[in-house]
C-alpha cells in the first residue's frame, strides 16, 4: 500500500541477529559512558539488559533506536547499517516503551495508539481506532479506558497503553525501558506474563532494560550485564549467575536475587 | 476470484499472502468483493505473513468462537499464527468500544453556561479567602522577624523587579513618545502644542507608569509565579512542605508578595520618569520645545499630587498580580498541562484585576477631587 513498507529491509532468518551493535562509545564530556560495547539481538527473544545506575543501559537503548547519536562504533539491525535517511524507514519495526509511558497528553487511549496507524499505514481514523481498541484488549485494557486520558490513569494501566501504542505498528523488534518498574508485583507479574504470551504469538524480539530481578527471572532468554563501559557478560540467566564478577554476585546472589530466583523455581515460565 | 491474499477453487477458499498492515485496505476491499464465505469452505495454509491488524480481519471473517478452535480445523497453520490468532480472537470477544452517551446540545450549553458561572464565582471566592490568608500570615509573623526570608524576597526582587527594568523603561518611553505626538496633532489644531507637556505629565503621572508597568509585570511575573508554583505543585513539593510541618505561604507566597510590593512602585516610579523622557525627546526633537521649559512647565502646571496619586495605586496592583500568580499556581494539578493552562488563566486574571482597579480609581480619584 505504501512503498516506503516495501522498501524495507527483507525479513531476517531465524537465529539471525535482528540487531548487532559493535565497538560502540558514547561521551558526554569526558564521562565517558559505553567503551567499545558489543551486544547482539537475536530474532524472538527478550534480552534483559540489567547494570547498576549510571552504567548506561538506557543510553545504550537511545544510541540503537537513534535518539542519540553514539560517537564511535556501529548499530546495525536488521542487517542493515542505519544512515540517517534510512532510519525512519527502520523505526518503524522499532516499538519503544519509555520508562514514564510517554503517553500523548491531549490524546485519549485509542487516539494514541491510533495516531501511528493514521500516520504511517495511512489508515482512516476510523479503522485505525477500530484496531487501536483491538490492541487496548490485547495488552489487557477494559473497553472504557479507550476513551480516557493519560492523567486518569494508574501506573499500571498507562504501562499497559504505552505498550499497545509501541505495539500499534507490529513492530520487529520491541525496546522496554523498566517496563515493570512503580508497578505493584502482582502487575509487573502480569505484565511479564502479557510480554511472554505477546511474544508468543507475534514473534517480535524484546530489548528489555530493567532492575526488576523477578522479570529477569520470569521473562528473559538471555541476560546481559552492563559494567565497566561494555558488555560484562551476556548468557543465559544461570551461567550469567554464576559470573565470577563482585557485582554480578552481588545482584544475583544477593538477598533479592535469592528469593526472585526462589519464586521462579520450578514453574520458572521459561516454557 | 484469484488475487493475492483469496483464492476460490469450488467450494474451497484459501486465504494466503501477507495479511498485514500496510495490505489492510487492499484486504477490506478484497474481502467485500469476495462477498459472503461460508467459514466451512475456508482452509488456512498459511500465510507469508501475519499481523495484527490482518488477525483482526481473520477474525471478523470466521468469527471469535470458530478462531478459537482454530487449532482443531486449520492443522497447516503455523503454531505462531495460531497463537497470534488465538489472542487477537480473545481481545476482540471483550466488548471493544464504549460509546460515550451523546446528550442533548442544547442541555448541554446550558449546563456549560451554568458551570463557567458557578467557577467563576468560586474563583471569586477562593482568591478572596487565599488574600485572607496571605494576610493572616503576614500579621502573624510581622513581628516574628525571624522568619522573615530575606533571600528569598530579594531573590525575587532582582528577578520580578531589577531584571525588568530595562523592558519597563523601553515601553513607556516609546509610550511617551506617541502620546507627545498624538497630543501635538491635536492641539496644533488650537494653537496650544505647549499644553504636550501636560498633557504627557499628566497621563503619565497619573496612570500610563505604573498602568504600563503593572500590566508588563502582570505578563511577566504572574506568569513565573504560576510556573514556579505549579511545576512545585505537580512535582508534590508543596506536599513535602506542609509534611515537614512548613508553611507555604510563608516559604513561597509571601516572599514573593513582598518582593511585588516593593518592586512595582519602583518599576512604576521608572515608568514615570521614562514617559516624561519619551515625552521631552519627541517635544525638543520635533515640536520645538526646549529641555528647559519642558521642565519649568513641568514644575509650574503639575502638582505632586498626581504622582502620588499614580503612586498610591502601585502596591494594590502588585499585591493583586502577586496573589492571582501564586494562586493559580496552587490549583495546578497533576500534569504539565494543567501548568500550562493556569499560566494563561493567571496572566488574564491579572491583567484584568488591573484594568478593573485602574478604572475604579480613576472614578474614585475624581469624585475626590485629587
Amino acid at each position: 500500500m505504501t512503498e516506503r513498507y516495501s522498501e524495507m529491509p527483507q525479513q531476517p532468518e531465524r537465529d539471525e541477529a535482528v540487531i548487532r551493535v559493535q565497538g560502540l562509545v558514547n561521551r558526554f564530556g569526558d564521562n565517558v559512558v559505553h567503551e567499545g560495547l558489543d551486544l547482539s539481538l537475536y530474532r524472538g527473544e527478550i534480552l534483559g539488559v540489567v547494570g547498576g545506575s549510571g552504567t548506561g543501559k538506557s543510553v545504550l537503548l537511545r544510541s540503537i533506536v537513534g535518539l542519540k547519536r553514539p560517537n564511535d562504533g556501529t548499530v546495525e539491525v536488521l542487517n542493515q547499517r542505519l544512515s540517517e535517511s534510512q532510519r525512519s524507514q527502520v523505526e518503524r519495526r522499532f516499538g519503544v516503551l519509555f520508562q514514564r509511558g510517554a503517553l500523548f497528553s491531549s490524546l485519549n487511549l485509542q487516539e494514541n495508539v491510533a495516531l501511528p496507524l493514521i500516520e504511517h499505514a495511512k489508515l482512516s481514523r476510523q479503522e485505525a481506532e477500530y484496531l487501536a481498541r483491538i490492541k487496548l484488549s490485547l495488552v489487557g485494557l477494559p473497553p472504557h479506558a479507550a476513551r480516557q486520558f493519560p492523567e486518569s490513569l494508574s501506573g499500571g494501566m498507562v504501562k499497559r497503553a504505552a505498550l499497545a501504542r509501541a505495539l500499534a505498528l507490529d513492530p520487529d523488534i520491541l525496546f522496554l525501558d523498566e517496563p515493570t518498574a512503580g508497578l505493584d508485583p502482582i502487575g509487573a507479574a502480569a505484565f511479564d506474563q502479557l510480554l511472554l504470551t505477546l511474544r508468543d504469538a507475534m514473534g517480535f524480539s524484546v530489548f528489555l532494560v530493567t532492575h526488576d530481578l523477578d522479570t529477569l527471572y520470569a521473562a528473559c532468554d538471555r541476560v546481559a550485564v552492563l559494567s565497566q563501559k561494555r558488555v560484562l557478560v551476556v548468557d543465559t540467566l544461570e551461567n550469567v549467575a554464576k559470573t565470577n564478577d563482585e557485582w554480578v554476585q552481588d545482584y544475583f546472589n544477593g538477598p533479592r536475587g535469592r528469593a526472585a530466583q526462589r519464586s521462579a523455581g520450578p514453574t520458572s515460565s521459561q516454557e | 476470484m484469484p488475487n493475492e491474499w483469496i483464492t476460490q477453487q469450488g467450494e474451497r477458499v484459501s486465504l494466503h499472502g501477507e495479511w498485514t498492515l500496510r495490505h489492510y485496505a487492499e484486504l477490506k476491499r478484497a474481502l467485500q468483493q469476495q462477498g459472503q464465505l461460508s467459514s466451512a469452505s475456508l482452509s488456512l495454509p498459511g500465510f507469508e505473513e501475519l499481523d495484527t491488524a490482518g488477525a483482526a480481519l481473520i477474525v471478523e471473517l470466521l468469527g471469535v468462537e470458530k478462531t478459537k478452535q482454530i487449532g482443531d480445523w486449520a492443522n497447516d497453520l503455523p503454531q505462531v499464527q495460531q497463537a497470534l490468532l488465538i489472542r487477537i480472537a480473545e481481545a476482540m470477544d471483550a466488548p471493544l468500544d464504549s460509546p460515550p452517551p451523546r446528550p442533548n446540545r442544547i442541555s448541554e450549553a446550558l449546563a456549560t453556561v451554568g458551570q463557567q458561572m458557578v467557577a467563576l464565582g468560586s474563583q471569586q471566592r477562593q482568591l478572596l479567602a487565599f488574600i485572607g490568608l496571605v494576610l493572616a500570615t503576614f500579621t502573624s509573623l510581622l513581628f516574628r522577624p525571624r522568619h522573615w526570608r530575606i533571600t528569598a524576597t530579594v531573590a525575587h526582587i532582582q528577578q520580578s523587579g531589577l531584571n525588568a527594568v530595562p523592558i519597563v523603561a523601553l515601553l513607556t518611553f516609546m509610550v511617551g513618545a506617541v502620546v507627545a505626538f498624538l497630543g501635538a496633532t491635536v492641539l496644533q489644531d488650537f494653537g496650544a502644542t505647549v499644553y504636550t507637556i501636560d498633557l504627557v505629565a499628566f497621563s503619565f503621572l497619573r496612570e500610563f507608569g505604573v498602568l504600563l508597568a503593572a500590566i508588563l509585570l502582570a505578563g511577566r511575573t504572574a506568569s513565573a509565579f504560576t510556573a514556579q508554583l505549579g511545576a512545585m505543585k505537580s512535582n508534590e513539593e508543596i506536599d513535602a512542605l506542609k509534611t515537614l510541618g512548613l508553611d507555604p505561604i510563608e516559604l513561597l507566597v509571601l516572599p514573593r508578595v513582598m518582593a511585588m510590593l516593593i518592586s512595582l512602585p519602583l518599576l512604576a516610579f521608572v515608568g514615570m520618569l521614562s514617559g516624561l523622557v519619551g515625552g521631552a525627546v519627541v517635544a525638543t526633537l520635533s515640536l520645538d520645545i526646549s529641555v528647559s521649559q519642558f521642565i519649568t512647565t513641568l514644575q509650574k502646571d503639575v502638582s505632586v499630587t498626581h504622582f502620588l496619586v499614580g503612586l498610591s495605586k502601585a502596591p494594590v496592583f502588585a499585591f493583586v498580580i502577586a496573589v492571582i500568580g501564586c494562586l493559580e499556581g496552587f490549583k495546578v494539578s497533576g500534569s504539565a498541562q494543567s501548568v500550562g493552562a493556569h499560566t494563561t488563566s493567571s496572566v488574564v486574571q491579572a491583567i484584568f484585576m488591573v484594568i478593573l482597579i485602574d478604572a475604579l480609581a480613576a472614578l474614585f480619584f475624581m469624585e475626590m477631587g485629587w
